[in-house]
């Protein structure tokens, strides 16, 4: 096939791409806009593997064959609870797929360099383009294929951290190695040195110490990096997979690519900046790892825990009227989800008006709770967002906490020196009643005291989610 | 430990600081109750119940101080009462501390501990010791029960065959624990009740009472009244210029007026003028309860009725707790107790005064032989903050003109943004080569559409948003599959790898999307 329709395959792709993100704007649509997606990239593939210059095609049907067998069997064997895990992971692979085309996109230029014009002229595909620049054109090229795999480095490495941070077995605390951010931005001079080494002399040497600066990077950033903030670091790496596809997409002149990396990248970078957000944190200072210190004493908190057990929960919600759940990442290590979905289907069989508040935050993953409902098949019309459900509080008879600690910190609103002043939370003590459904007397992710805890009109159910929840079902009538 | 109780010197005083039941409670933490001989004749209690409850009845004050480790009294000590300290012992009654630096001085001098009833904070925790609302309470029920006996008419309206009786008009000024009190007894009994105060968040609390909140036509940023403890703080001239206002226009009306305007240490602000008693009907009566500190009504005179030239009566006592003495005692013997309890915190008689325990450390006065008075601040502040004012709701002009302000604010930031994209853009294509500027302009337009269309996901889809991203953000194995076609072994190599990763990818990202959009579903 000619030059021509693959082009026009990549211009179809493309908006069927941006229909399929445009999509997700409503649970019903996106059903249908997955479906664009699919439906995109198995042209693009298509019109690539048919297009001028590719060769060696059945090793590449063979390989995405093959890779995707074990893609297929990931994504039907994983739990809902271990999504962030699953999305970290995919991202590490965009990553290190871009350092190896980015090095594929050297070594050719090396090789096209060295072949004299008749040579040239019986190349193919890429090797073709590559023929056709002229100096300036290399040299830019340079810069793109290097940027190529400086991002797609840190993403791969940083994406791994974030995968073993996500899944427990790399500790989630922030950790820097000595020297802190002094290493970091040695690492990104030593980077930028190598890039005007590898802009002039186009030798493999700079790019490869660059490639390890970028691993370097990316390993000690997200290290950085606490387990409350991860929801901003999967979107941020989410917005490196794609600025590294559109730099390589720019190194070999492919539109598609770019089109593409642009989108990706600009969605994780509007997700990041959600999160952010969510949590009154800038953005710089999320990357730069872990809360600031605290700007002065914090209130003391005054009084006591009062402990509840499953009868004085049943009873409270066997009485209450209006229910209002908010689930944190404590109900999703517990798997409790489906245990809350029964409790919900038998509350709301009693004509009780019970709903779901969700804190942007919530989870590990931007919108992690809401997956999680779904999963439990909680009915995404009684699951509202903290803007929608935040006035509704004071006239709530019970308000259940499971699992969740900072989101639902009232010292964010009442103590200007708490670490967390400012962000927004769930109002959830302006209910008549709060039960805390909790582990044991700990703090939450980001070490706070919580007030809530201490309120009068708070309860705490201690105890693992799920068991107390099994605990709980059968006295519910 | 031995806890005793005098009988009360003060002339007409009625009242006792240790009831039978109290004292009953009080041996359940491990203490010995004494009393002295007819100190709880005057309330109602005879020293056989004390004596029945396993208190031990002492014949004169001298051997009950002697005897006693602990003295809880109700009025604070006389000249011969503070003399009878000791070193070590406690005493524990009303003192106010802020008129009685030489008694604290005698009693820190002599080494003993005083815990002022008066002094007890303002705090959740504290309000069973609170003794002065206790007696607040007293204060405003018996205020009203004394302005019925004072007036000459019904306070329900009633149709009668005999005529009709309109209603009594009651008007409360100052809704404290005491204004609160009358507020409800007042309305209870039928009669049409209007309160005021200063402080505009306690409206929801008359209005809770049934009673109707006066309302001024001024407009000033009121104190909050969690600032000073719950409690009023004065209020600018202007203020009380349209207060008396509102009330001299009230008053011809008013049948029943009952002050209770306190502010804690100064004089009673005075808000009932002499032209507005003048202005009242015959046969109004005034209840001053702020009649001790000079009453908020000049023409009361301390612990007496009078009655003006137009009929208007004026009761100035100040004893109203005393004139309950039943009921009083009762309460605030069982302030005394919790007072203990808090006091004895293992119940087993031994006495542990924690000066680190806001509520302890606030009520004590004077401790190991030092005046503690004033308490530092308590470190928590229980009284809800006053609830900033809803934003104004803005007419329409403002309105208006708040969107034109913003709308220009937005074009000025597009504005800038554009001339500054678009000279960026002009700066790179001046310098880079036309294939490259092709490729940046789709790269610039992506990115404006991936910005234009992310922000309408919703929330709840933002998981699979993340999965189908990165599901396409595997398109980069078309770089791959093209550059698979190259003669050398280690590019075939490199992106053979990378097309089996992004393999992966591409079908993992998209079936996991597809496993959870088919779990939404609507109920």
């Amino acid at each position: 096939m000619d030059y021509g329709f693959t082009t026009a395959a990549y211009v179809v792709a493309a908006i069927l791409f941006i229909l399929s993100l445009g999509g997700l704007s409503g649970q019903e649509s996106a059903k249908r806009a997955v479906w664009y997606g699919i439906a995109g990239m198995g042209l693009a593939i298509v019109a690539t593997l048919i297009g001028p210059g590719s060769g060696l095609w059945l090793l590449s049907l063979l390989t995405i064959a093959g890779g995707g067998a074990i893609g297929y069997q990931l994504a039907t064997k994983v739990q809902m609870t271990q999504m962030p895990e699953l999305v970290a992971a995919m991202h590490s692979l965009v990553g290190l797929a871009a350092v190896f085309v980015g090095f594929n996109a050297h070594l050719e230029m090396g090789r096209v360099m060295l072949m004299d014009d008749t040579a040239r002229k019986g190349l193919e595909g890429f090797a073709a383009l590559l023929a056709k620049k002229d100096g300036v054109e290399i040299a830019i090229l340079r810069v793109e294929v290097f940027l190529g795999i400086f991002i797609g480095a840190i993403t791969f490495t940083g994406s791994v951290i974030a995968y073993g941070k996500l899944a427990g077995r790399v500790d989630s605390a922030a950790k820097k190695l000595p020297g802190g951010h002094m290493l970091n931005a040695g690492a990104g001079i030593l980077s930028l040195i190598c890039l005007i080494w590898y802009f002039n002399s186009g030798a493999f040497f700079p790019l490869f110490i660059m490639t390890l600066a970028a691993l370097f990077i990316g390993y000690h950033l997200i290290m950085g990096i606490g387990g409350a903030d991860m929801p901003v670091v999967v979107s941020m790496l989410n917005s490196y997979s794609g600025w590294a596809a559109a730099a390589i997409g720019f190194s070999l002149g492919n539109d598609l690519l770019i089109v593409v990396g642009a989108l990706v990248g600009s969605s994780g970078a509007i997700l990041s900046y959600i999160m952010c957000k969510a949590m009154n944190r800038s953005f710089v200072s999320v990357i730069l790892g872990g809360f600031g210190g605290p700007a002065g004493e914090q209130m003391a908190v005054e009084g006591e825990q009062i402990a509840i057990e499953a009868e004085g929960v049943a009873a409270a919600l066997n009485e209450a009227d209006s229910v209002v759940i908010i689930p944190g990442y404590g109900m999703a290590v517990a798997q409790a989800q489906s245990g809350v979905a029964d409790l919900v289907r038998k509350l709301r069989a009693q004509g009780k008006n019970v709903r779901f508040a969700i804190h942007p935050v919530a989870g590990r993953l931007p919108g992690h709770m809401n997956v999680l409902l779904a999963e439990a098949k909680v009915p995404y019309d009684i699951v509202m967002e903290m803007d929608e459900i935040n006035d509704d509080f004071p006239t709530t008879d019970v308000a259940i906490v499971i699992g969740s600690n900072d989101i639902v910190n009232p010292a964010a609103q009442d103590d200007p020196n708490s670490p967390i002043a400012g962000m927004p939370v769930l109002e959830c003590w302006k209910a008549k009643q709060v039960l805390v459904s909790k582990r044991g007397q700990g703090t939450g992710y980001s070490g706070i005291e919580n007030p809530l805890f201490f309120k009068e009109n708070t309860r705490m159910f201690y105890g693992d989610a799920k068991a107390s929840l099994d605990k709980l079902l059968p006295m519910i009538d | 430990m031995k806890i005793g109780t005098p009988k009360e010197l003060f002339e007409g005083e009625r009242r006792v600081a240790m009831t039978p039941d109290s004292a009953t409670q009080l041996q359940k933490l491990g203490h010995d109750c004494l009393i002295e001989t007819g100190a709880g004749a005057a309330a109602g209690f005879a020293d056989a119940d004390y004596k029945n409850a396993g208190v031990e009845v002492v014949k004169t004050a001298a051997a009950l101080w002697k005897a006693a480790d602990v003295v809880a009294k109700v009025r604070a000590p006389d000249e011969t009462e503070v003399k009878r300290l000791r070193d070590g012992q406690t005493l524990i009654s009303f003192i106010n501390p802020a008129a009685s630096e030489k008694l604290m001085a005698q009693a820190a001098k002599k080494g003993s501990t005083v815990v002022a009833m008066d002094m007890v904070p303002r705090i959740s925790r504290a309000q069973k010791m609170d003794a002065l609302s206790s007696m607040a309470n007293i204060a405003g029920y018996r205020a009203v029960i004394e302005a019925g006996n004072n007036f000459g008419r019904f306070f329900t309206g009633q149709i009668t065959a005999a005529g009709k009786v309109p209603p009594a008009k009651v008007l409360v000024v100052g809704a404290g624990v005491a204004g609160l009190a009358a507020v409800g007894t007042s309305t209870s009994l039928g009669a049409i009740t209007y309160a005021f105060d200063v402080r505009p968040e306690v409206a929801e609390q008359i209005e809770s009472m049934g009673a109707e909140f006066v309302y001024l036509d001024f407009e000033e940023e009121q104190a909050d009244g969690a600032a000073t403890g719950g409690y009023a703080a004065v209020s600018s001239p202007e203020f009380r210029e349209a207060q008396l206002a509102k009330f001299r226009e009230l008053a011809p009306e008013i049948d029943i007026v009952i002050t209770t305007a306190l502010i804690p240490n100064r004089e009673a602000p005075e808000l009932w003028t002499a032209d507005m008693v003048a202005a009242m009907k015959p046969g109004s009566v005034i209840i001053d309860l702020a009649a001790e500190k000079g009453g908020n009504c000049k023409l009361t005179v301390m612990d007496e009725k009078i009655v003006t030239y137009n009929g208007v009566t004026i009761i100035g006592y100040t004893d109203f707790p005393s004139r309950m003495a039943a009921q009083a005692s009762t309460l605030y013997s069982t302030n005394i107790r919790h007072m203990m309890t808090d006091l004895t915190p293992e119940k087993d008689g031994v006495i542990d005064h924690n000066m680190e325990d806001d509520v302890i450390r606030g009520a004590t006065v004077t401790h190991a032989k030092a005046v503690t008075f004033p308490p530092p601040p308590p470190k928590i502040q229980a009284i809800a903050a006053q609830k900033k004012e809803a934003p104004k709701e803005l007419t329409a002009e403002e309105k208006r003109a708040a969107e034109t302000a913003a709308f220009k604010a937005q074009t000025r930031n597009q504005v800038t943004l554009l001339a500054v994209g678009a000279f960026v853009l002009l700066a790179v294509g001046l310098v880079a080569p036309a294939s490259f500027m092709q490729h940046f302009i789709v790269f610039v337009l992506a990115v404006f559409v991936g910005f234009q269309v992310i922000w309408g996901v919703a929330h709840s889809l933002h998981t699979p948003l993340m999965a189908v991203t990165n599901a396409i953000s595997s398109i980069i194995i078309l770089g791959a599959v093209m550059q698979i076609g190259s003669g050398s072994f280690l590019v075939i190599l490199l992106s053979a790898l990378a097309v089996f990763m992004t393999g992966i990818n591409i079908f993992g990202g998209f079936l996991v999307t597809r496993r959870m959009l088919a779990m939404f579903q609507k109920s």
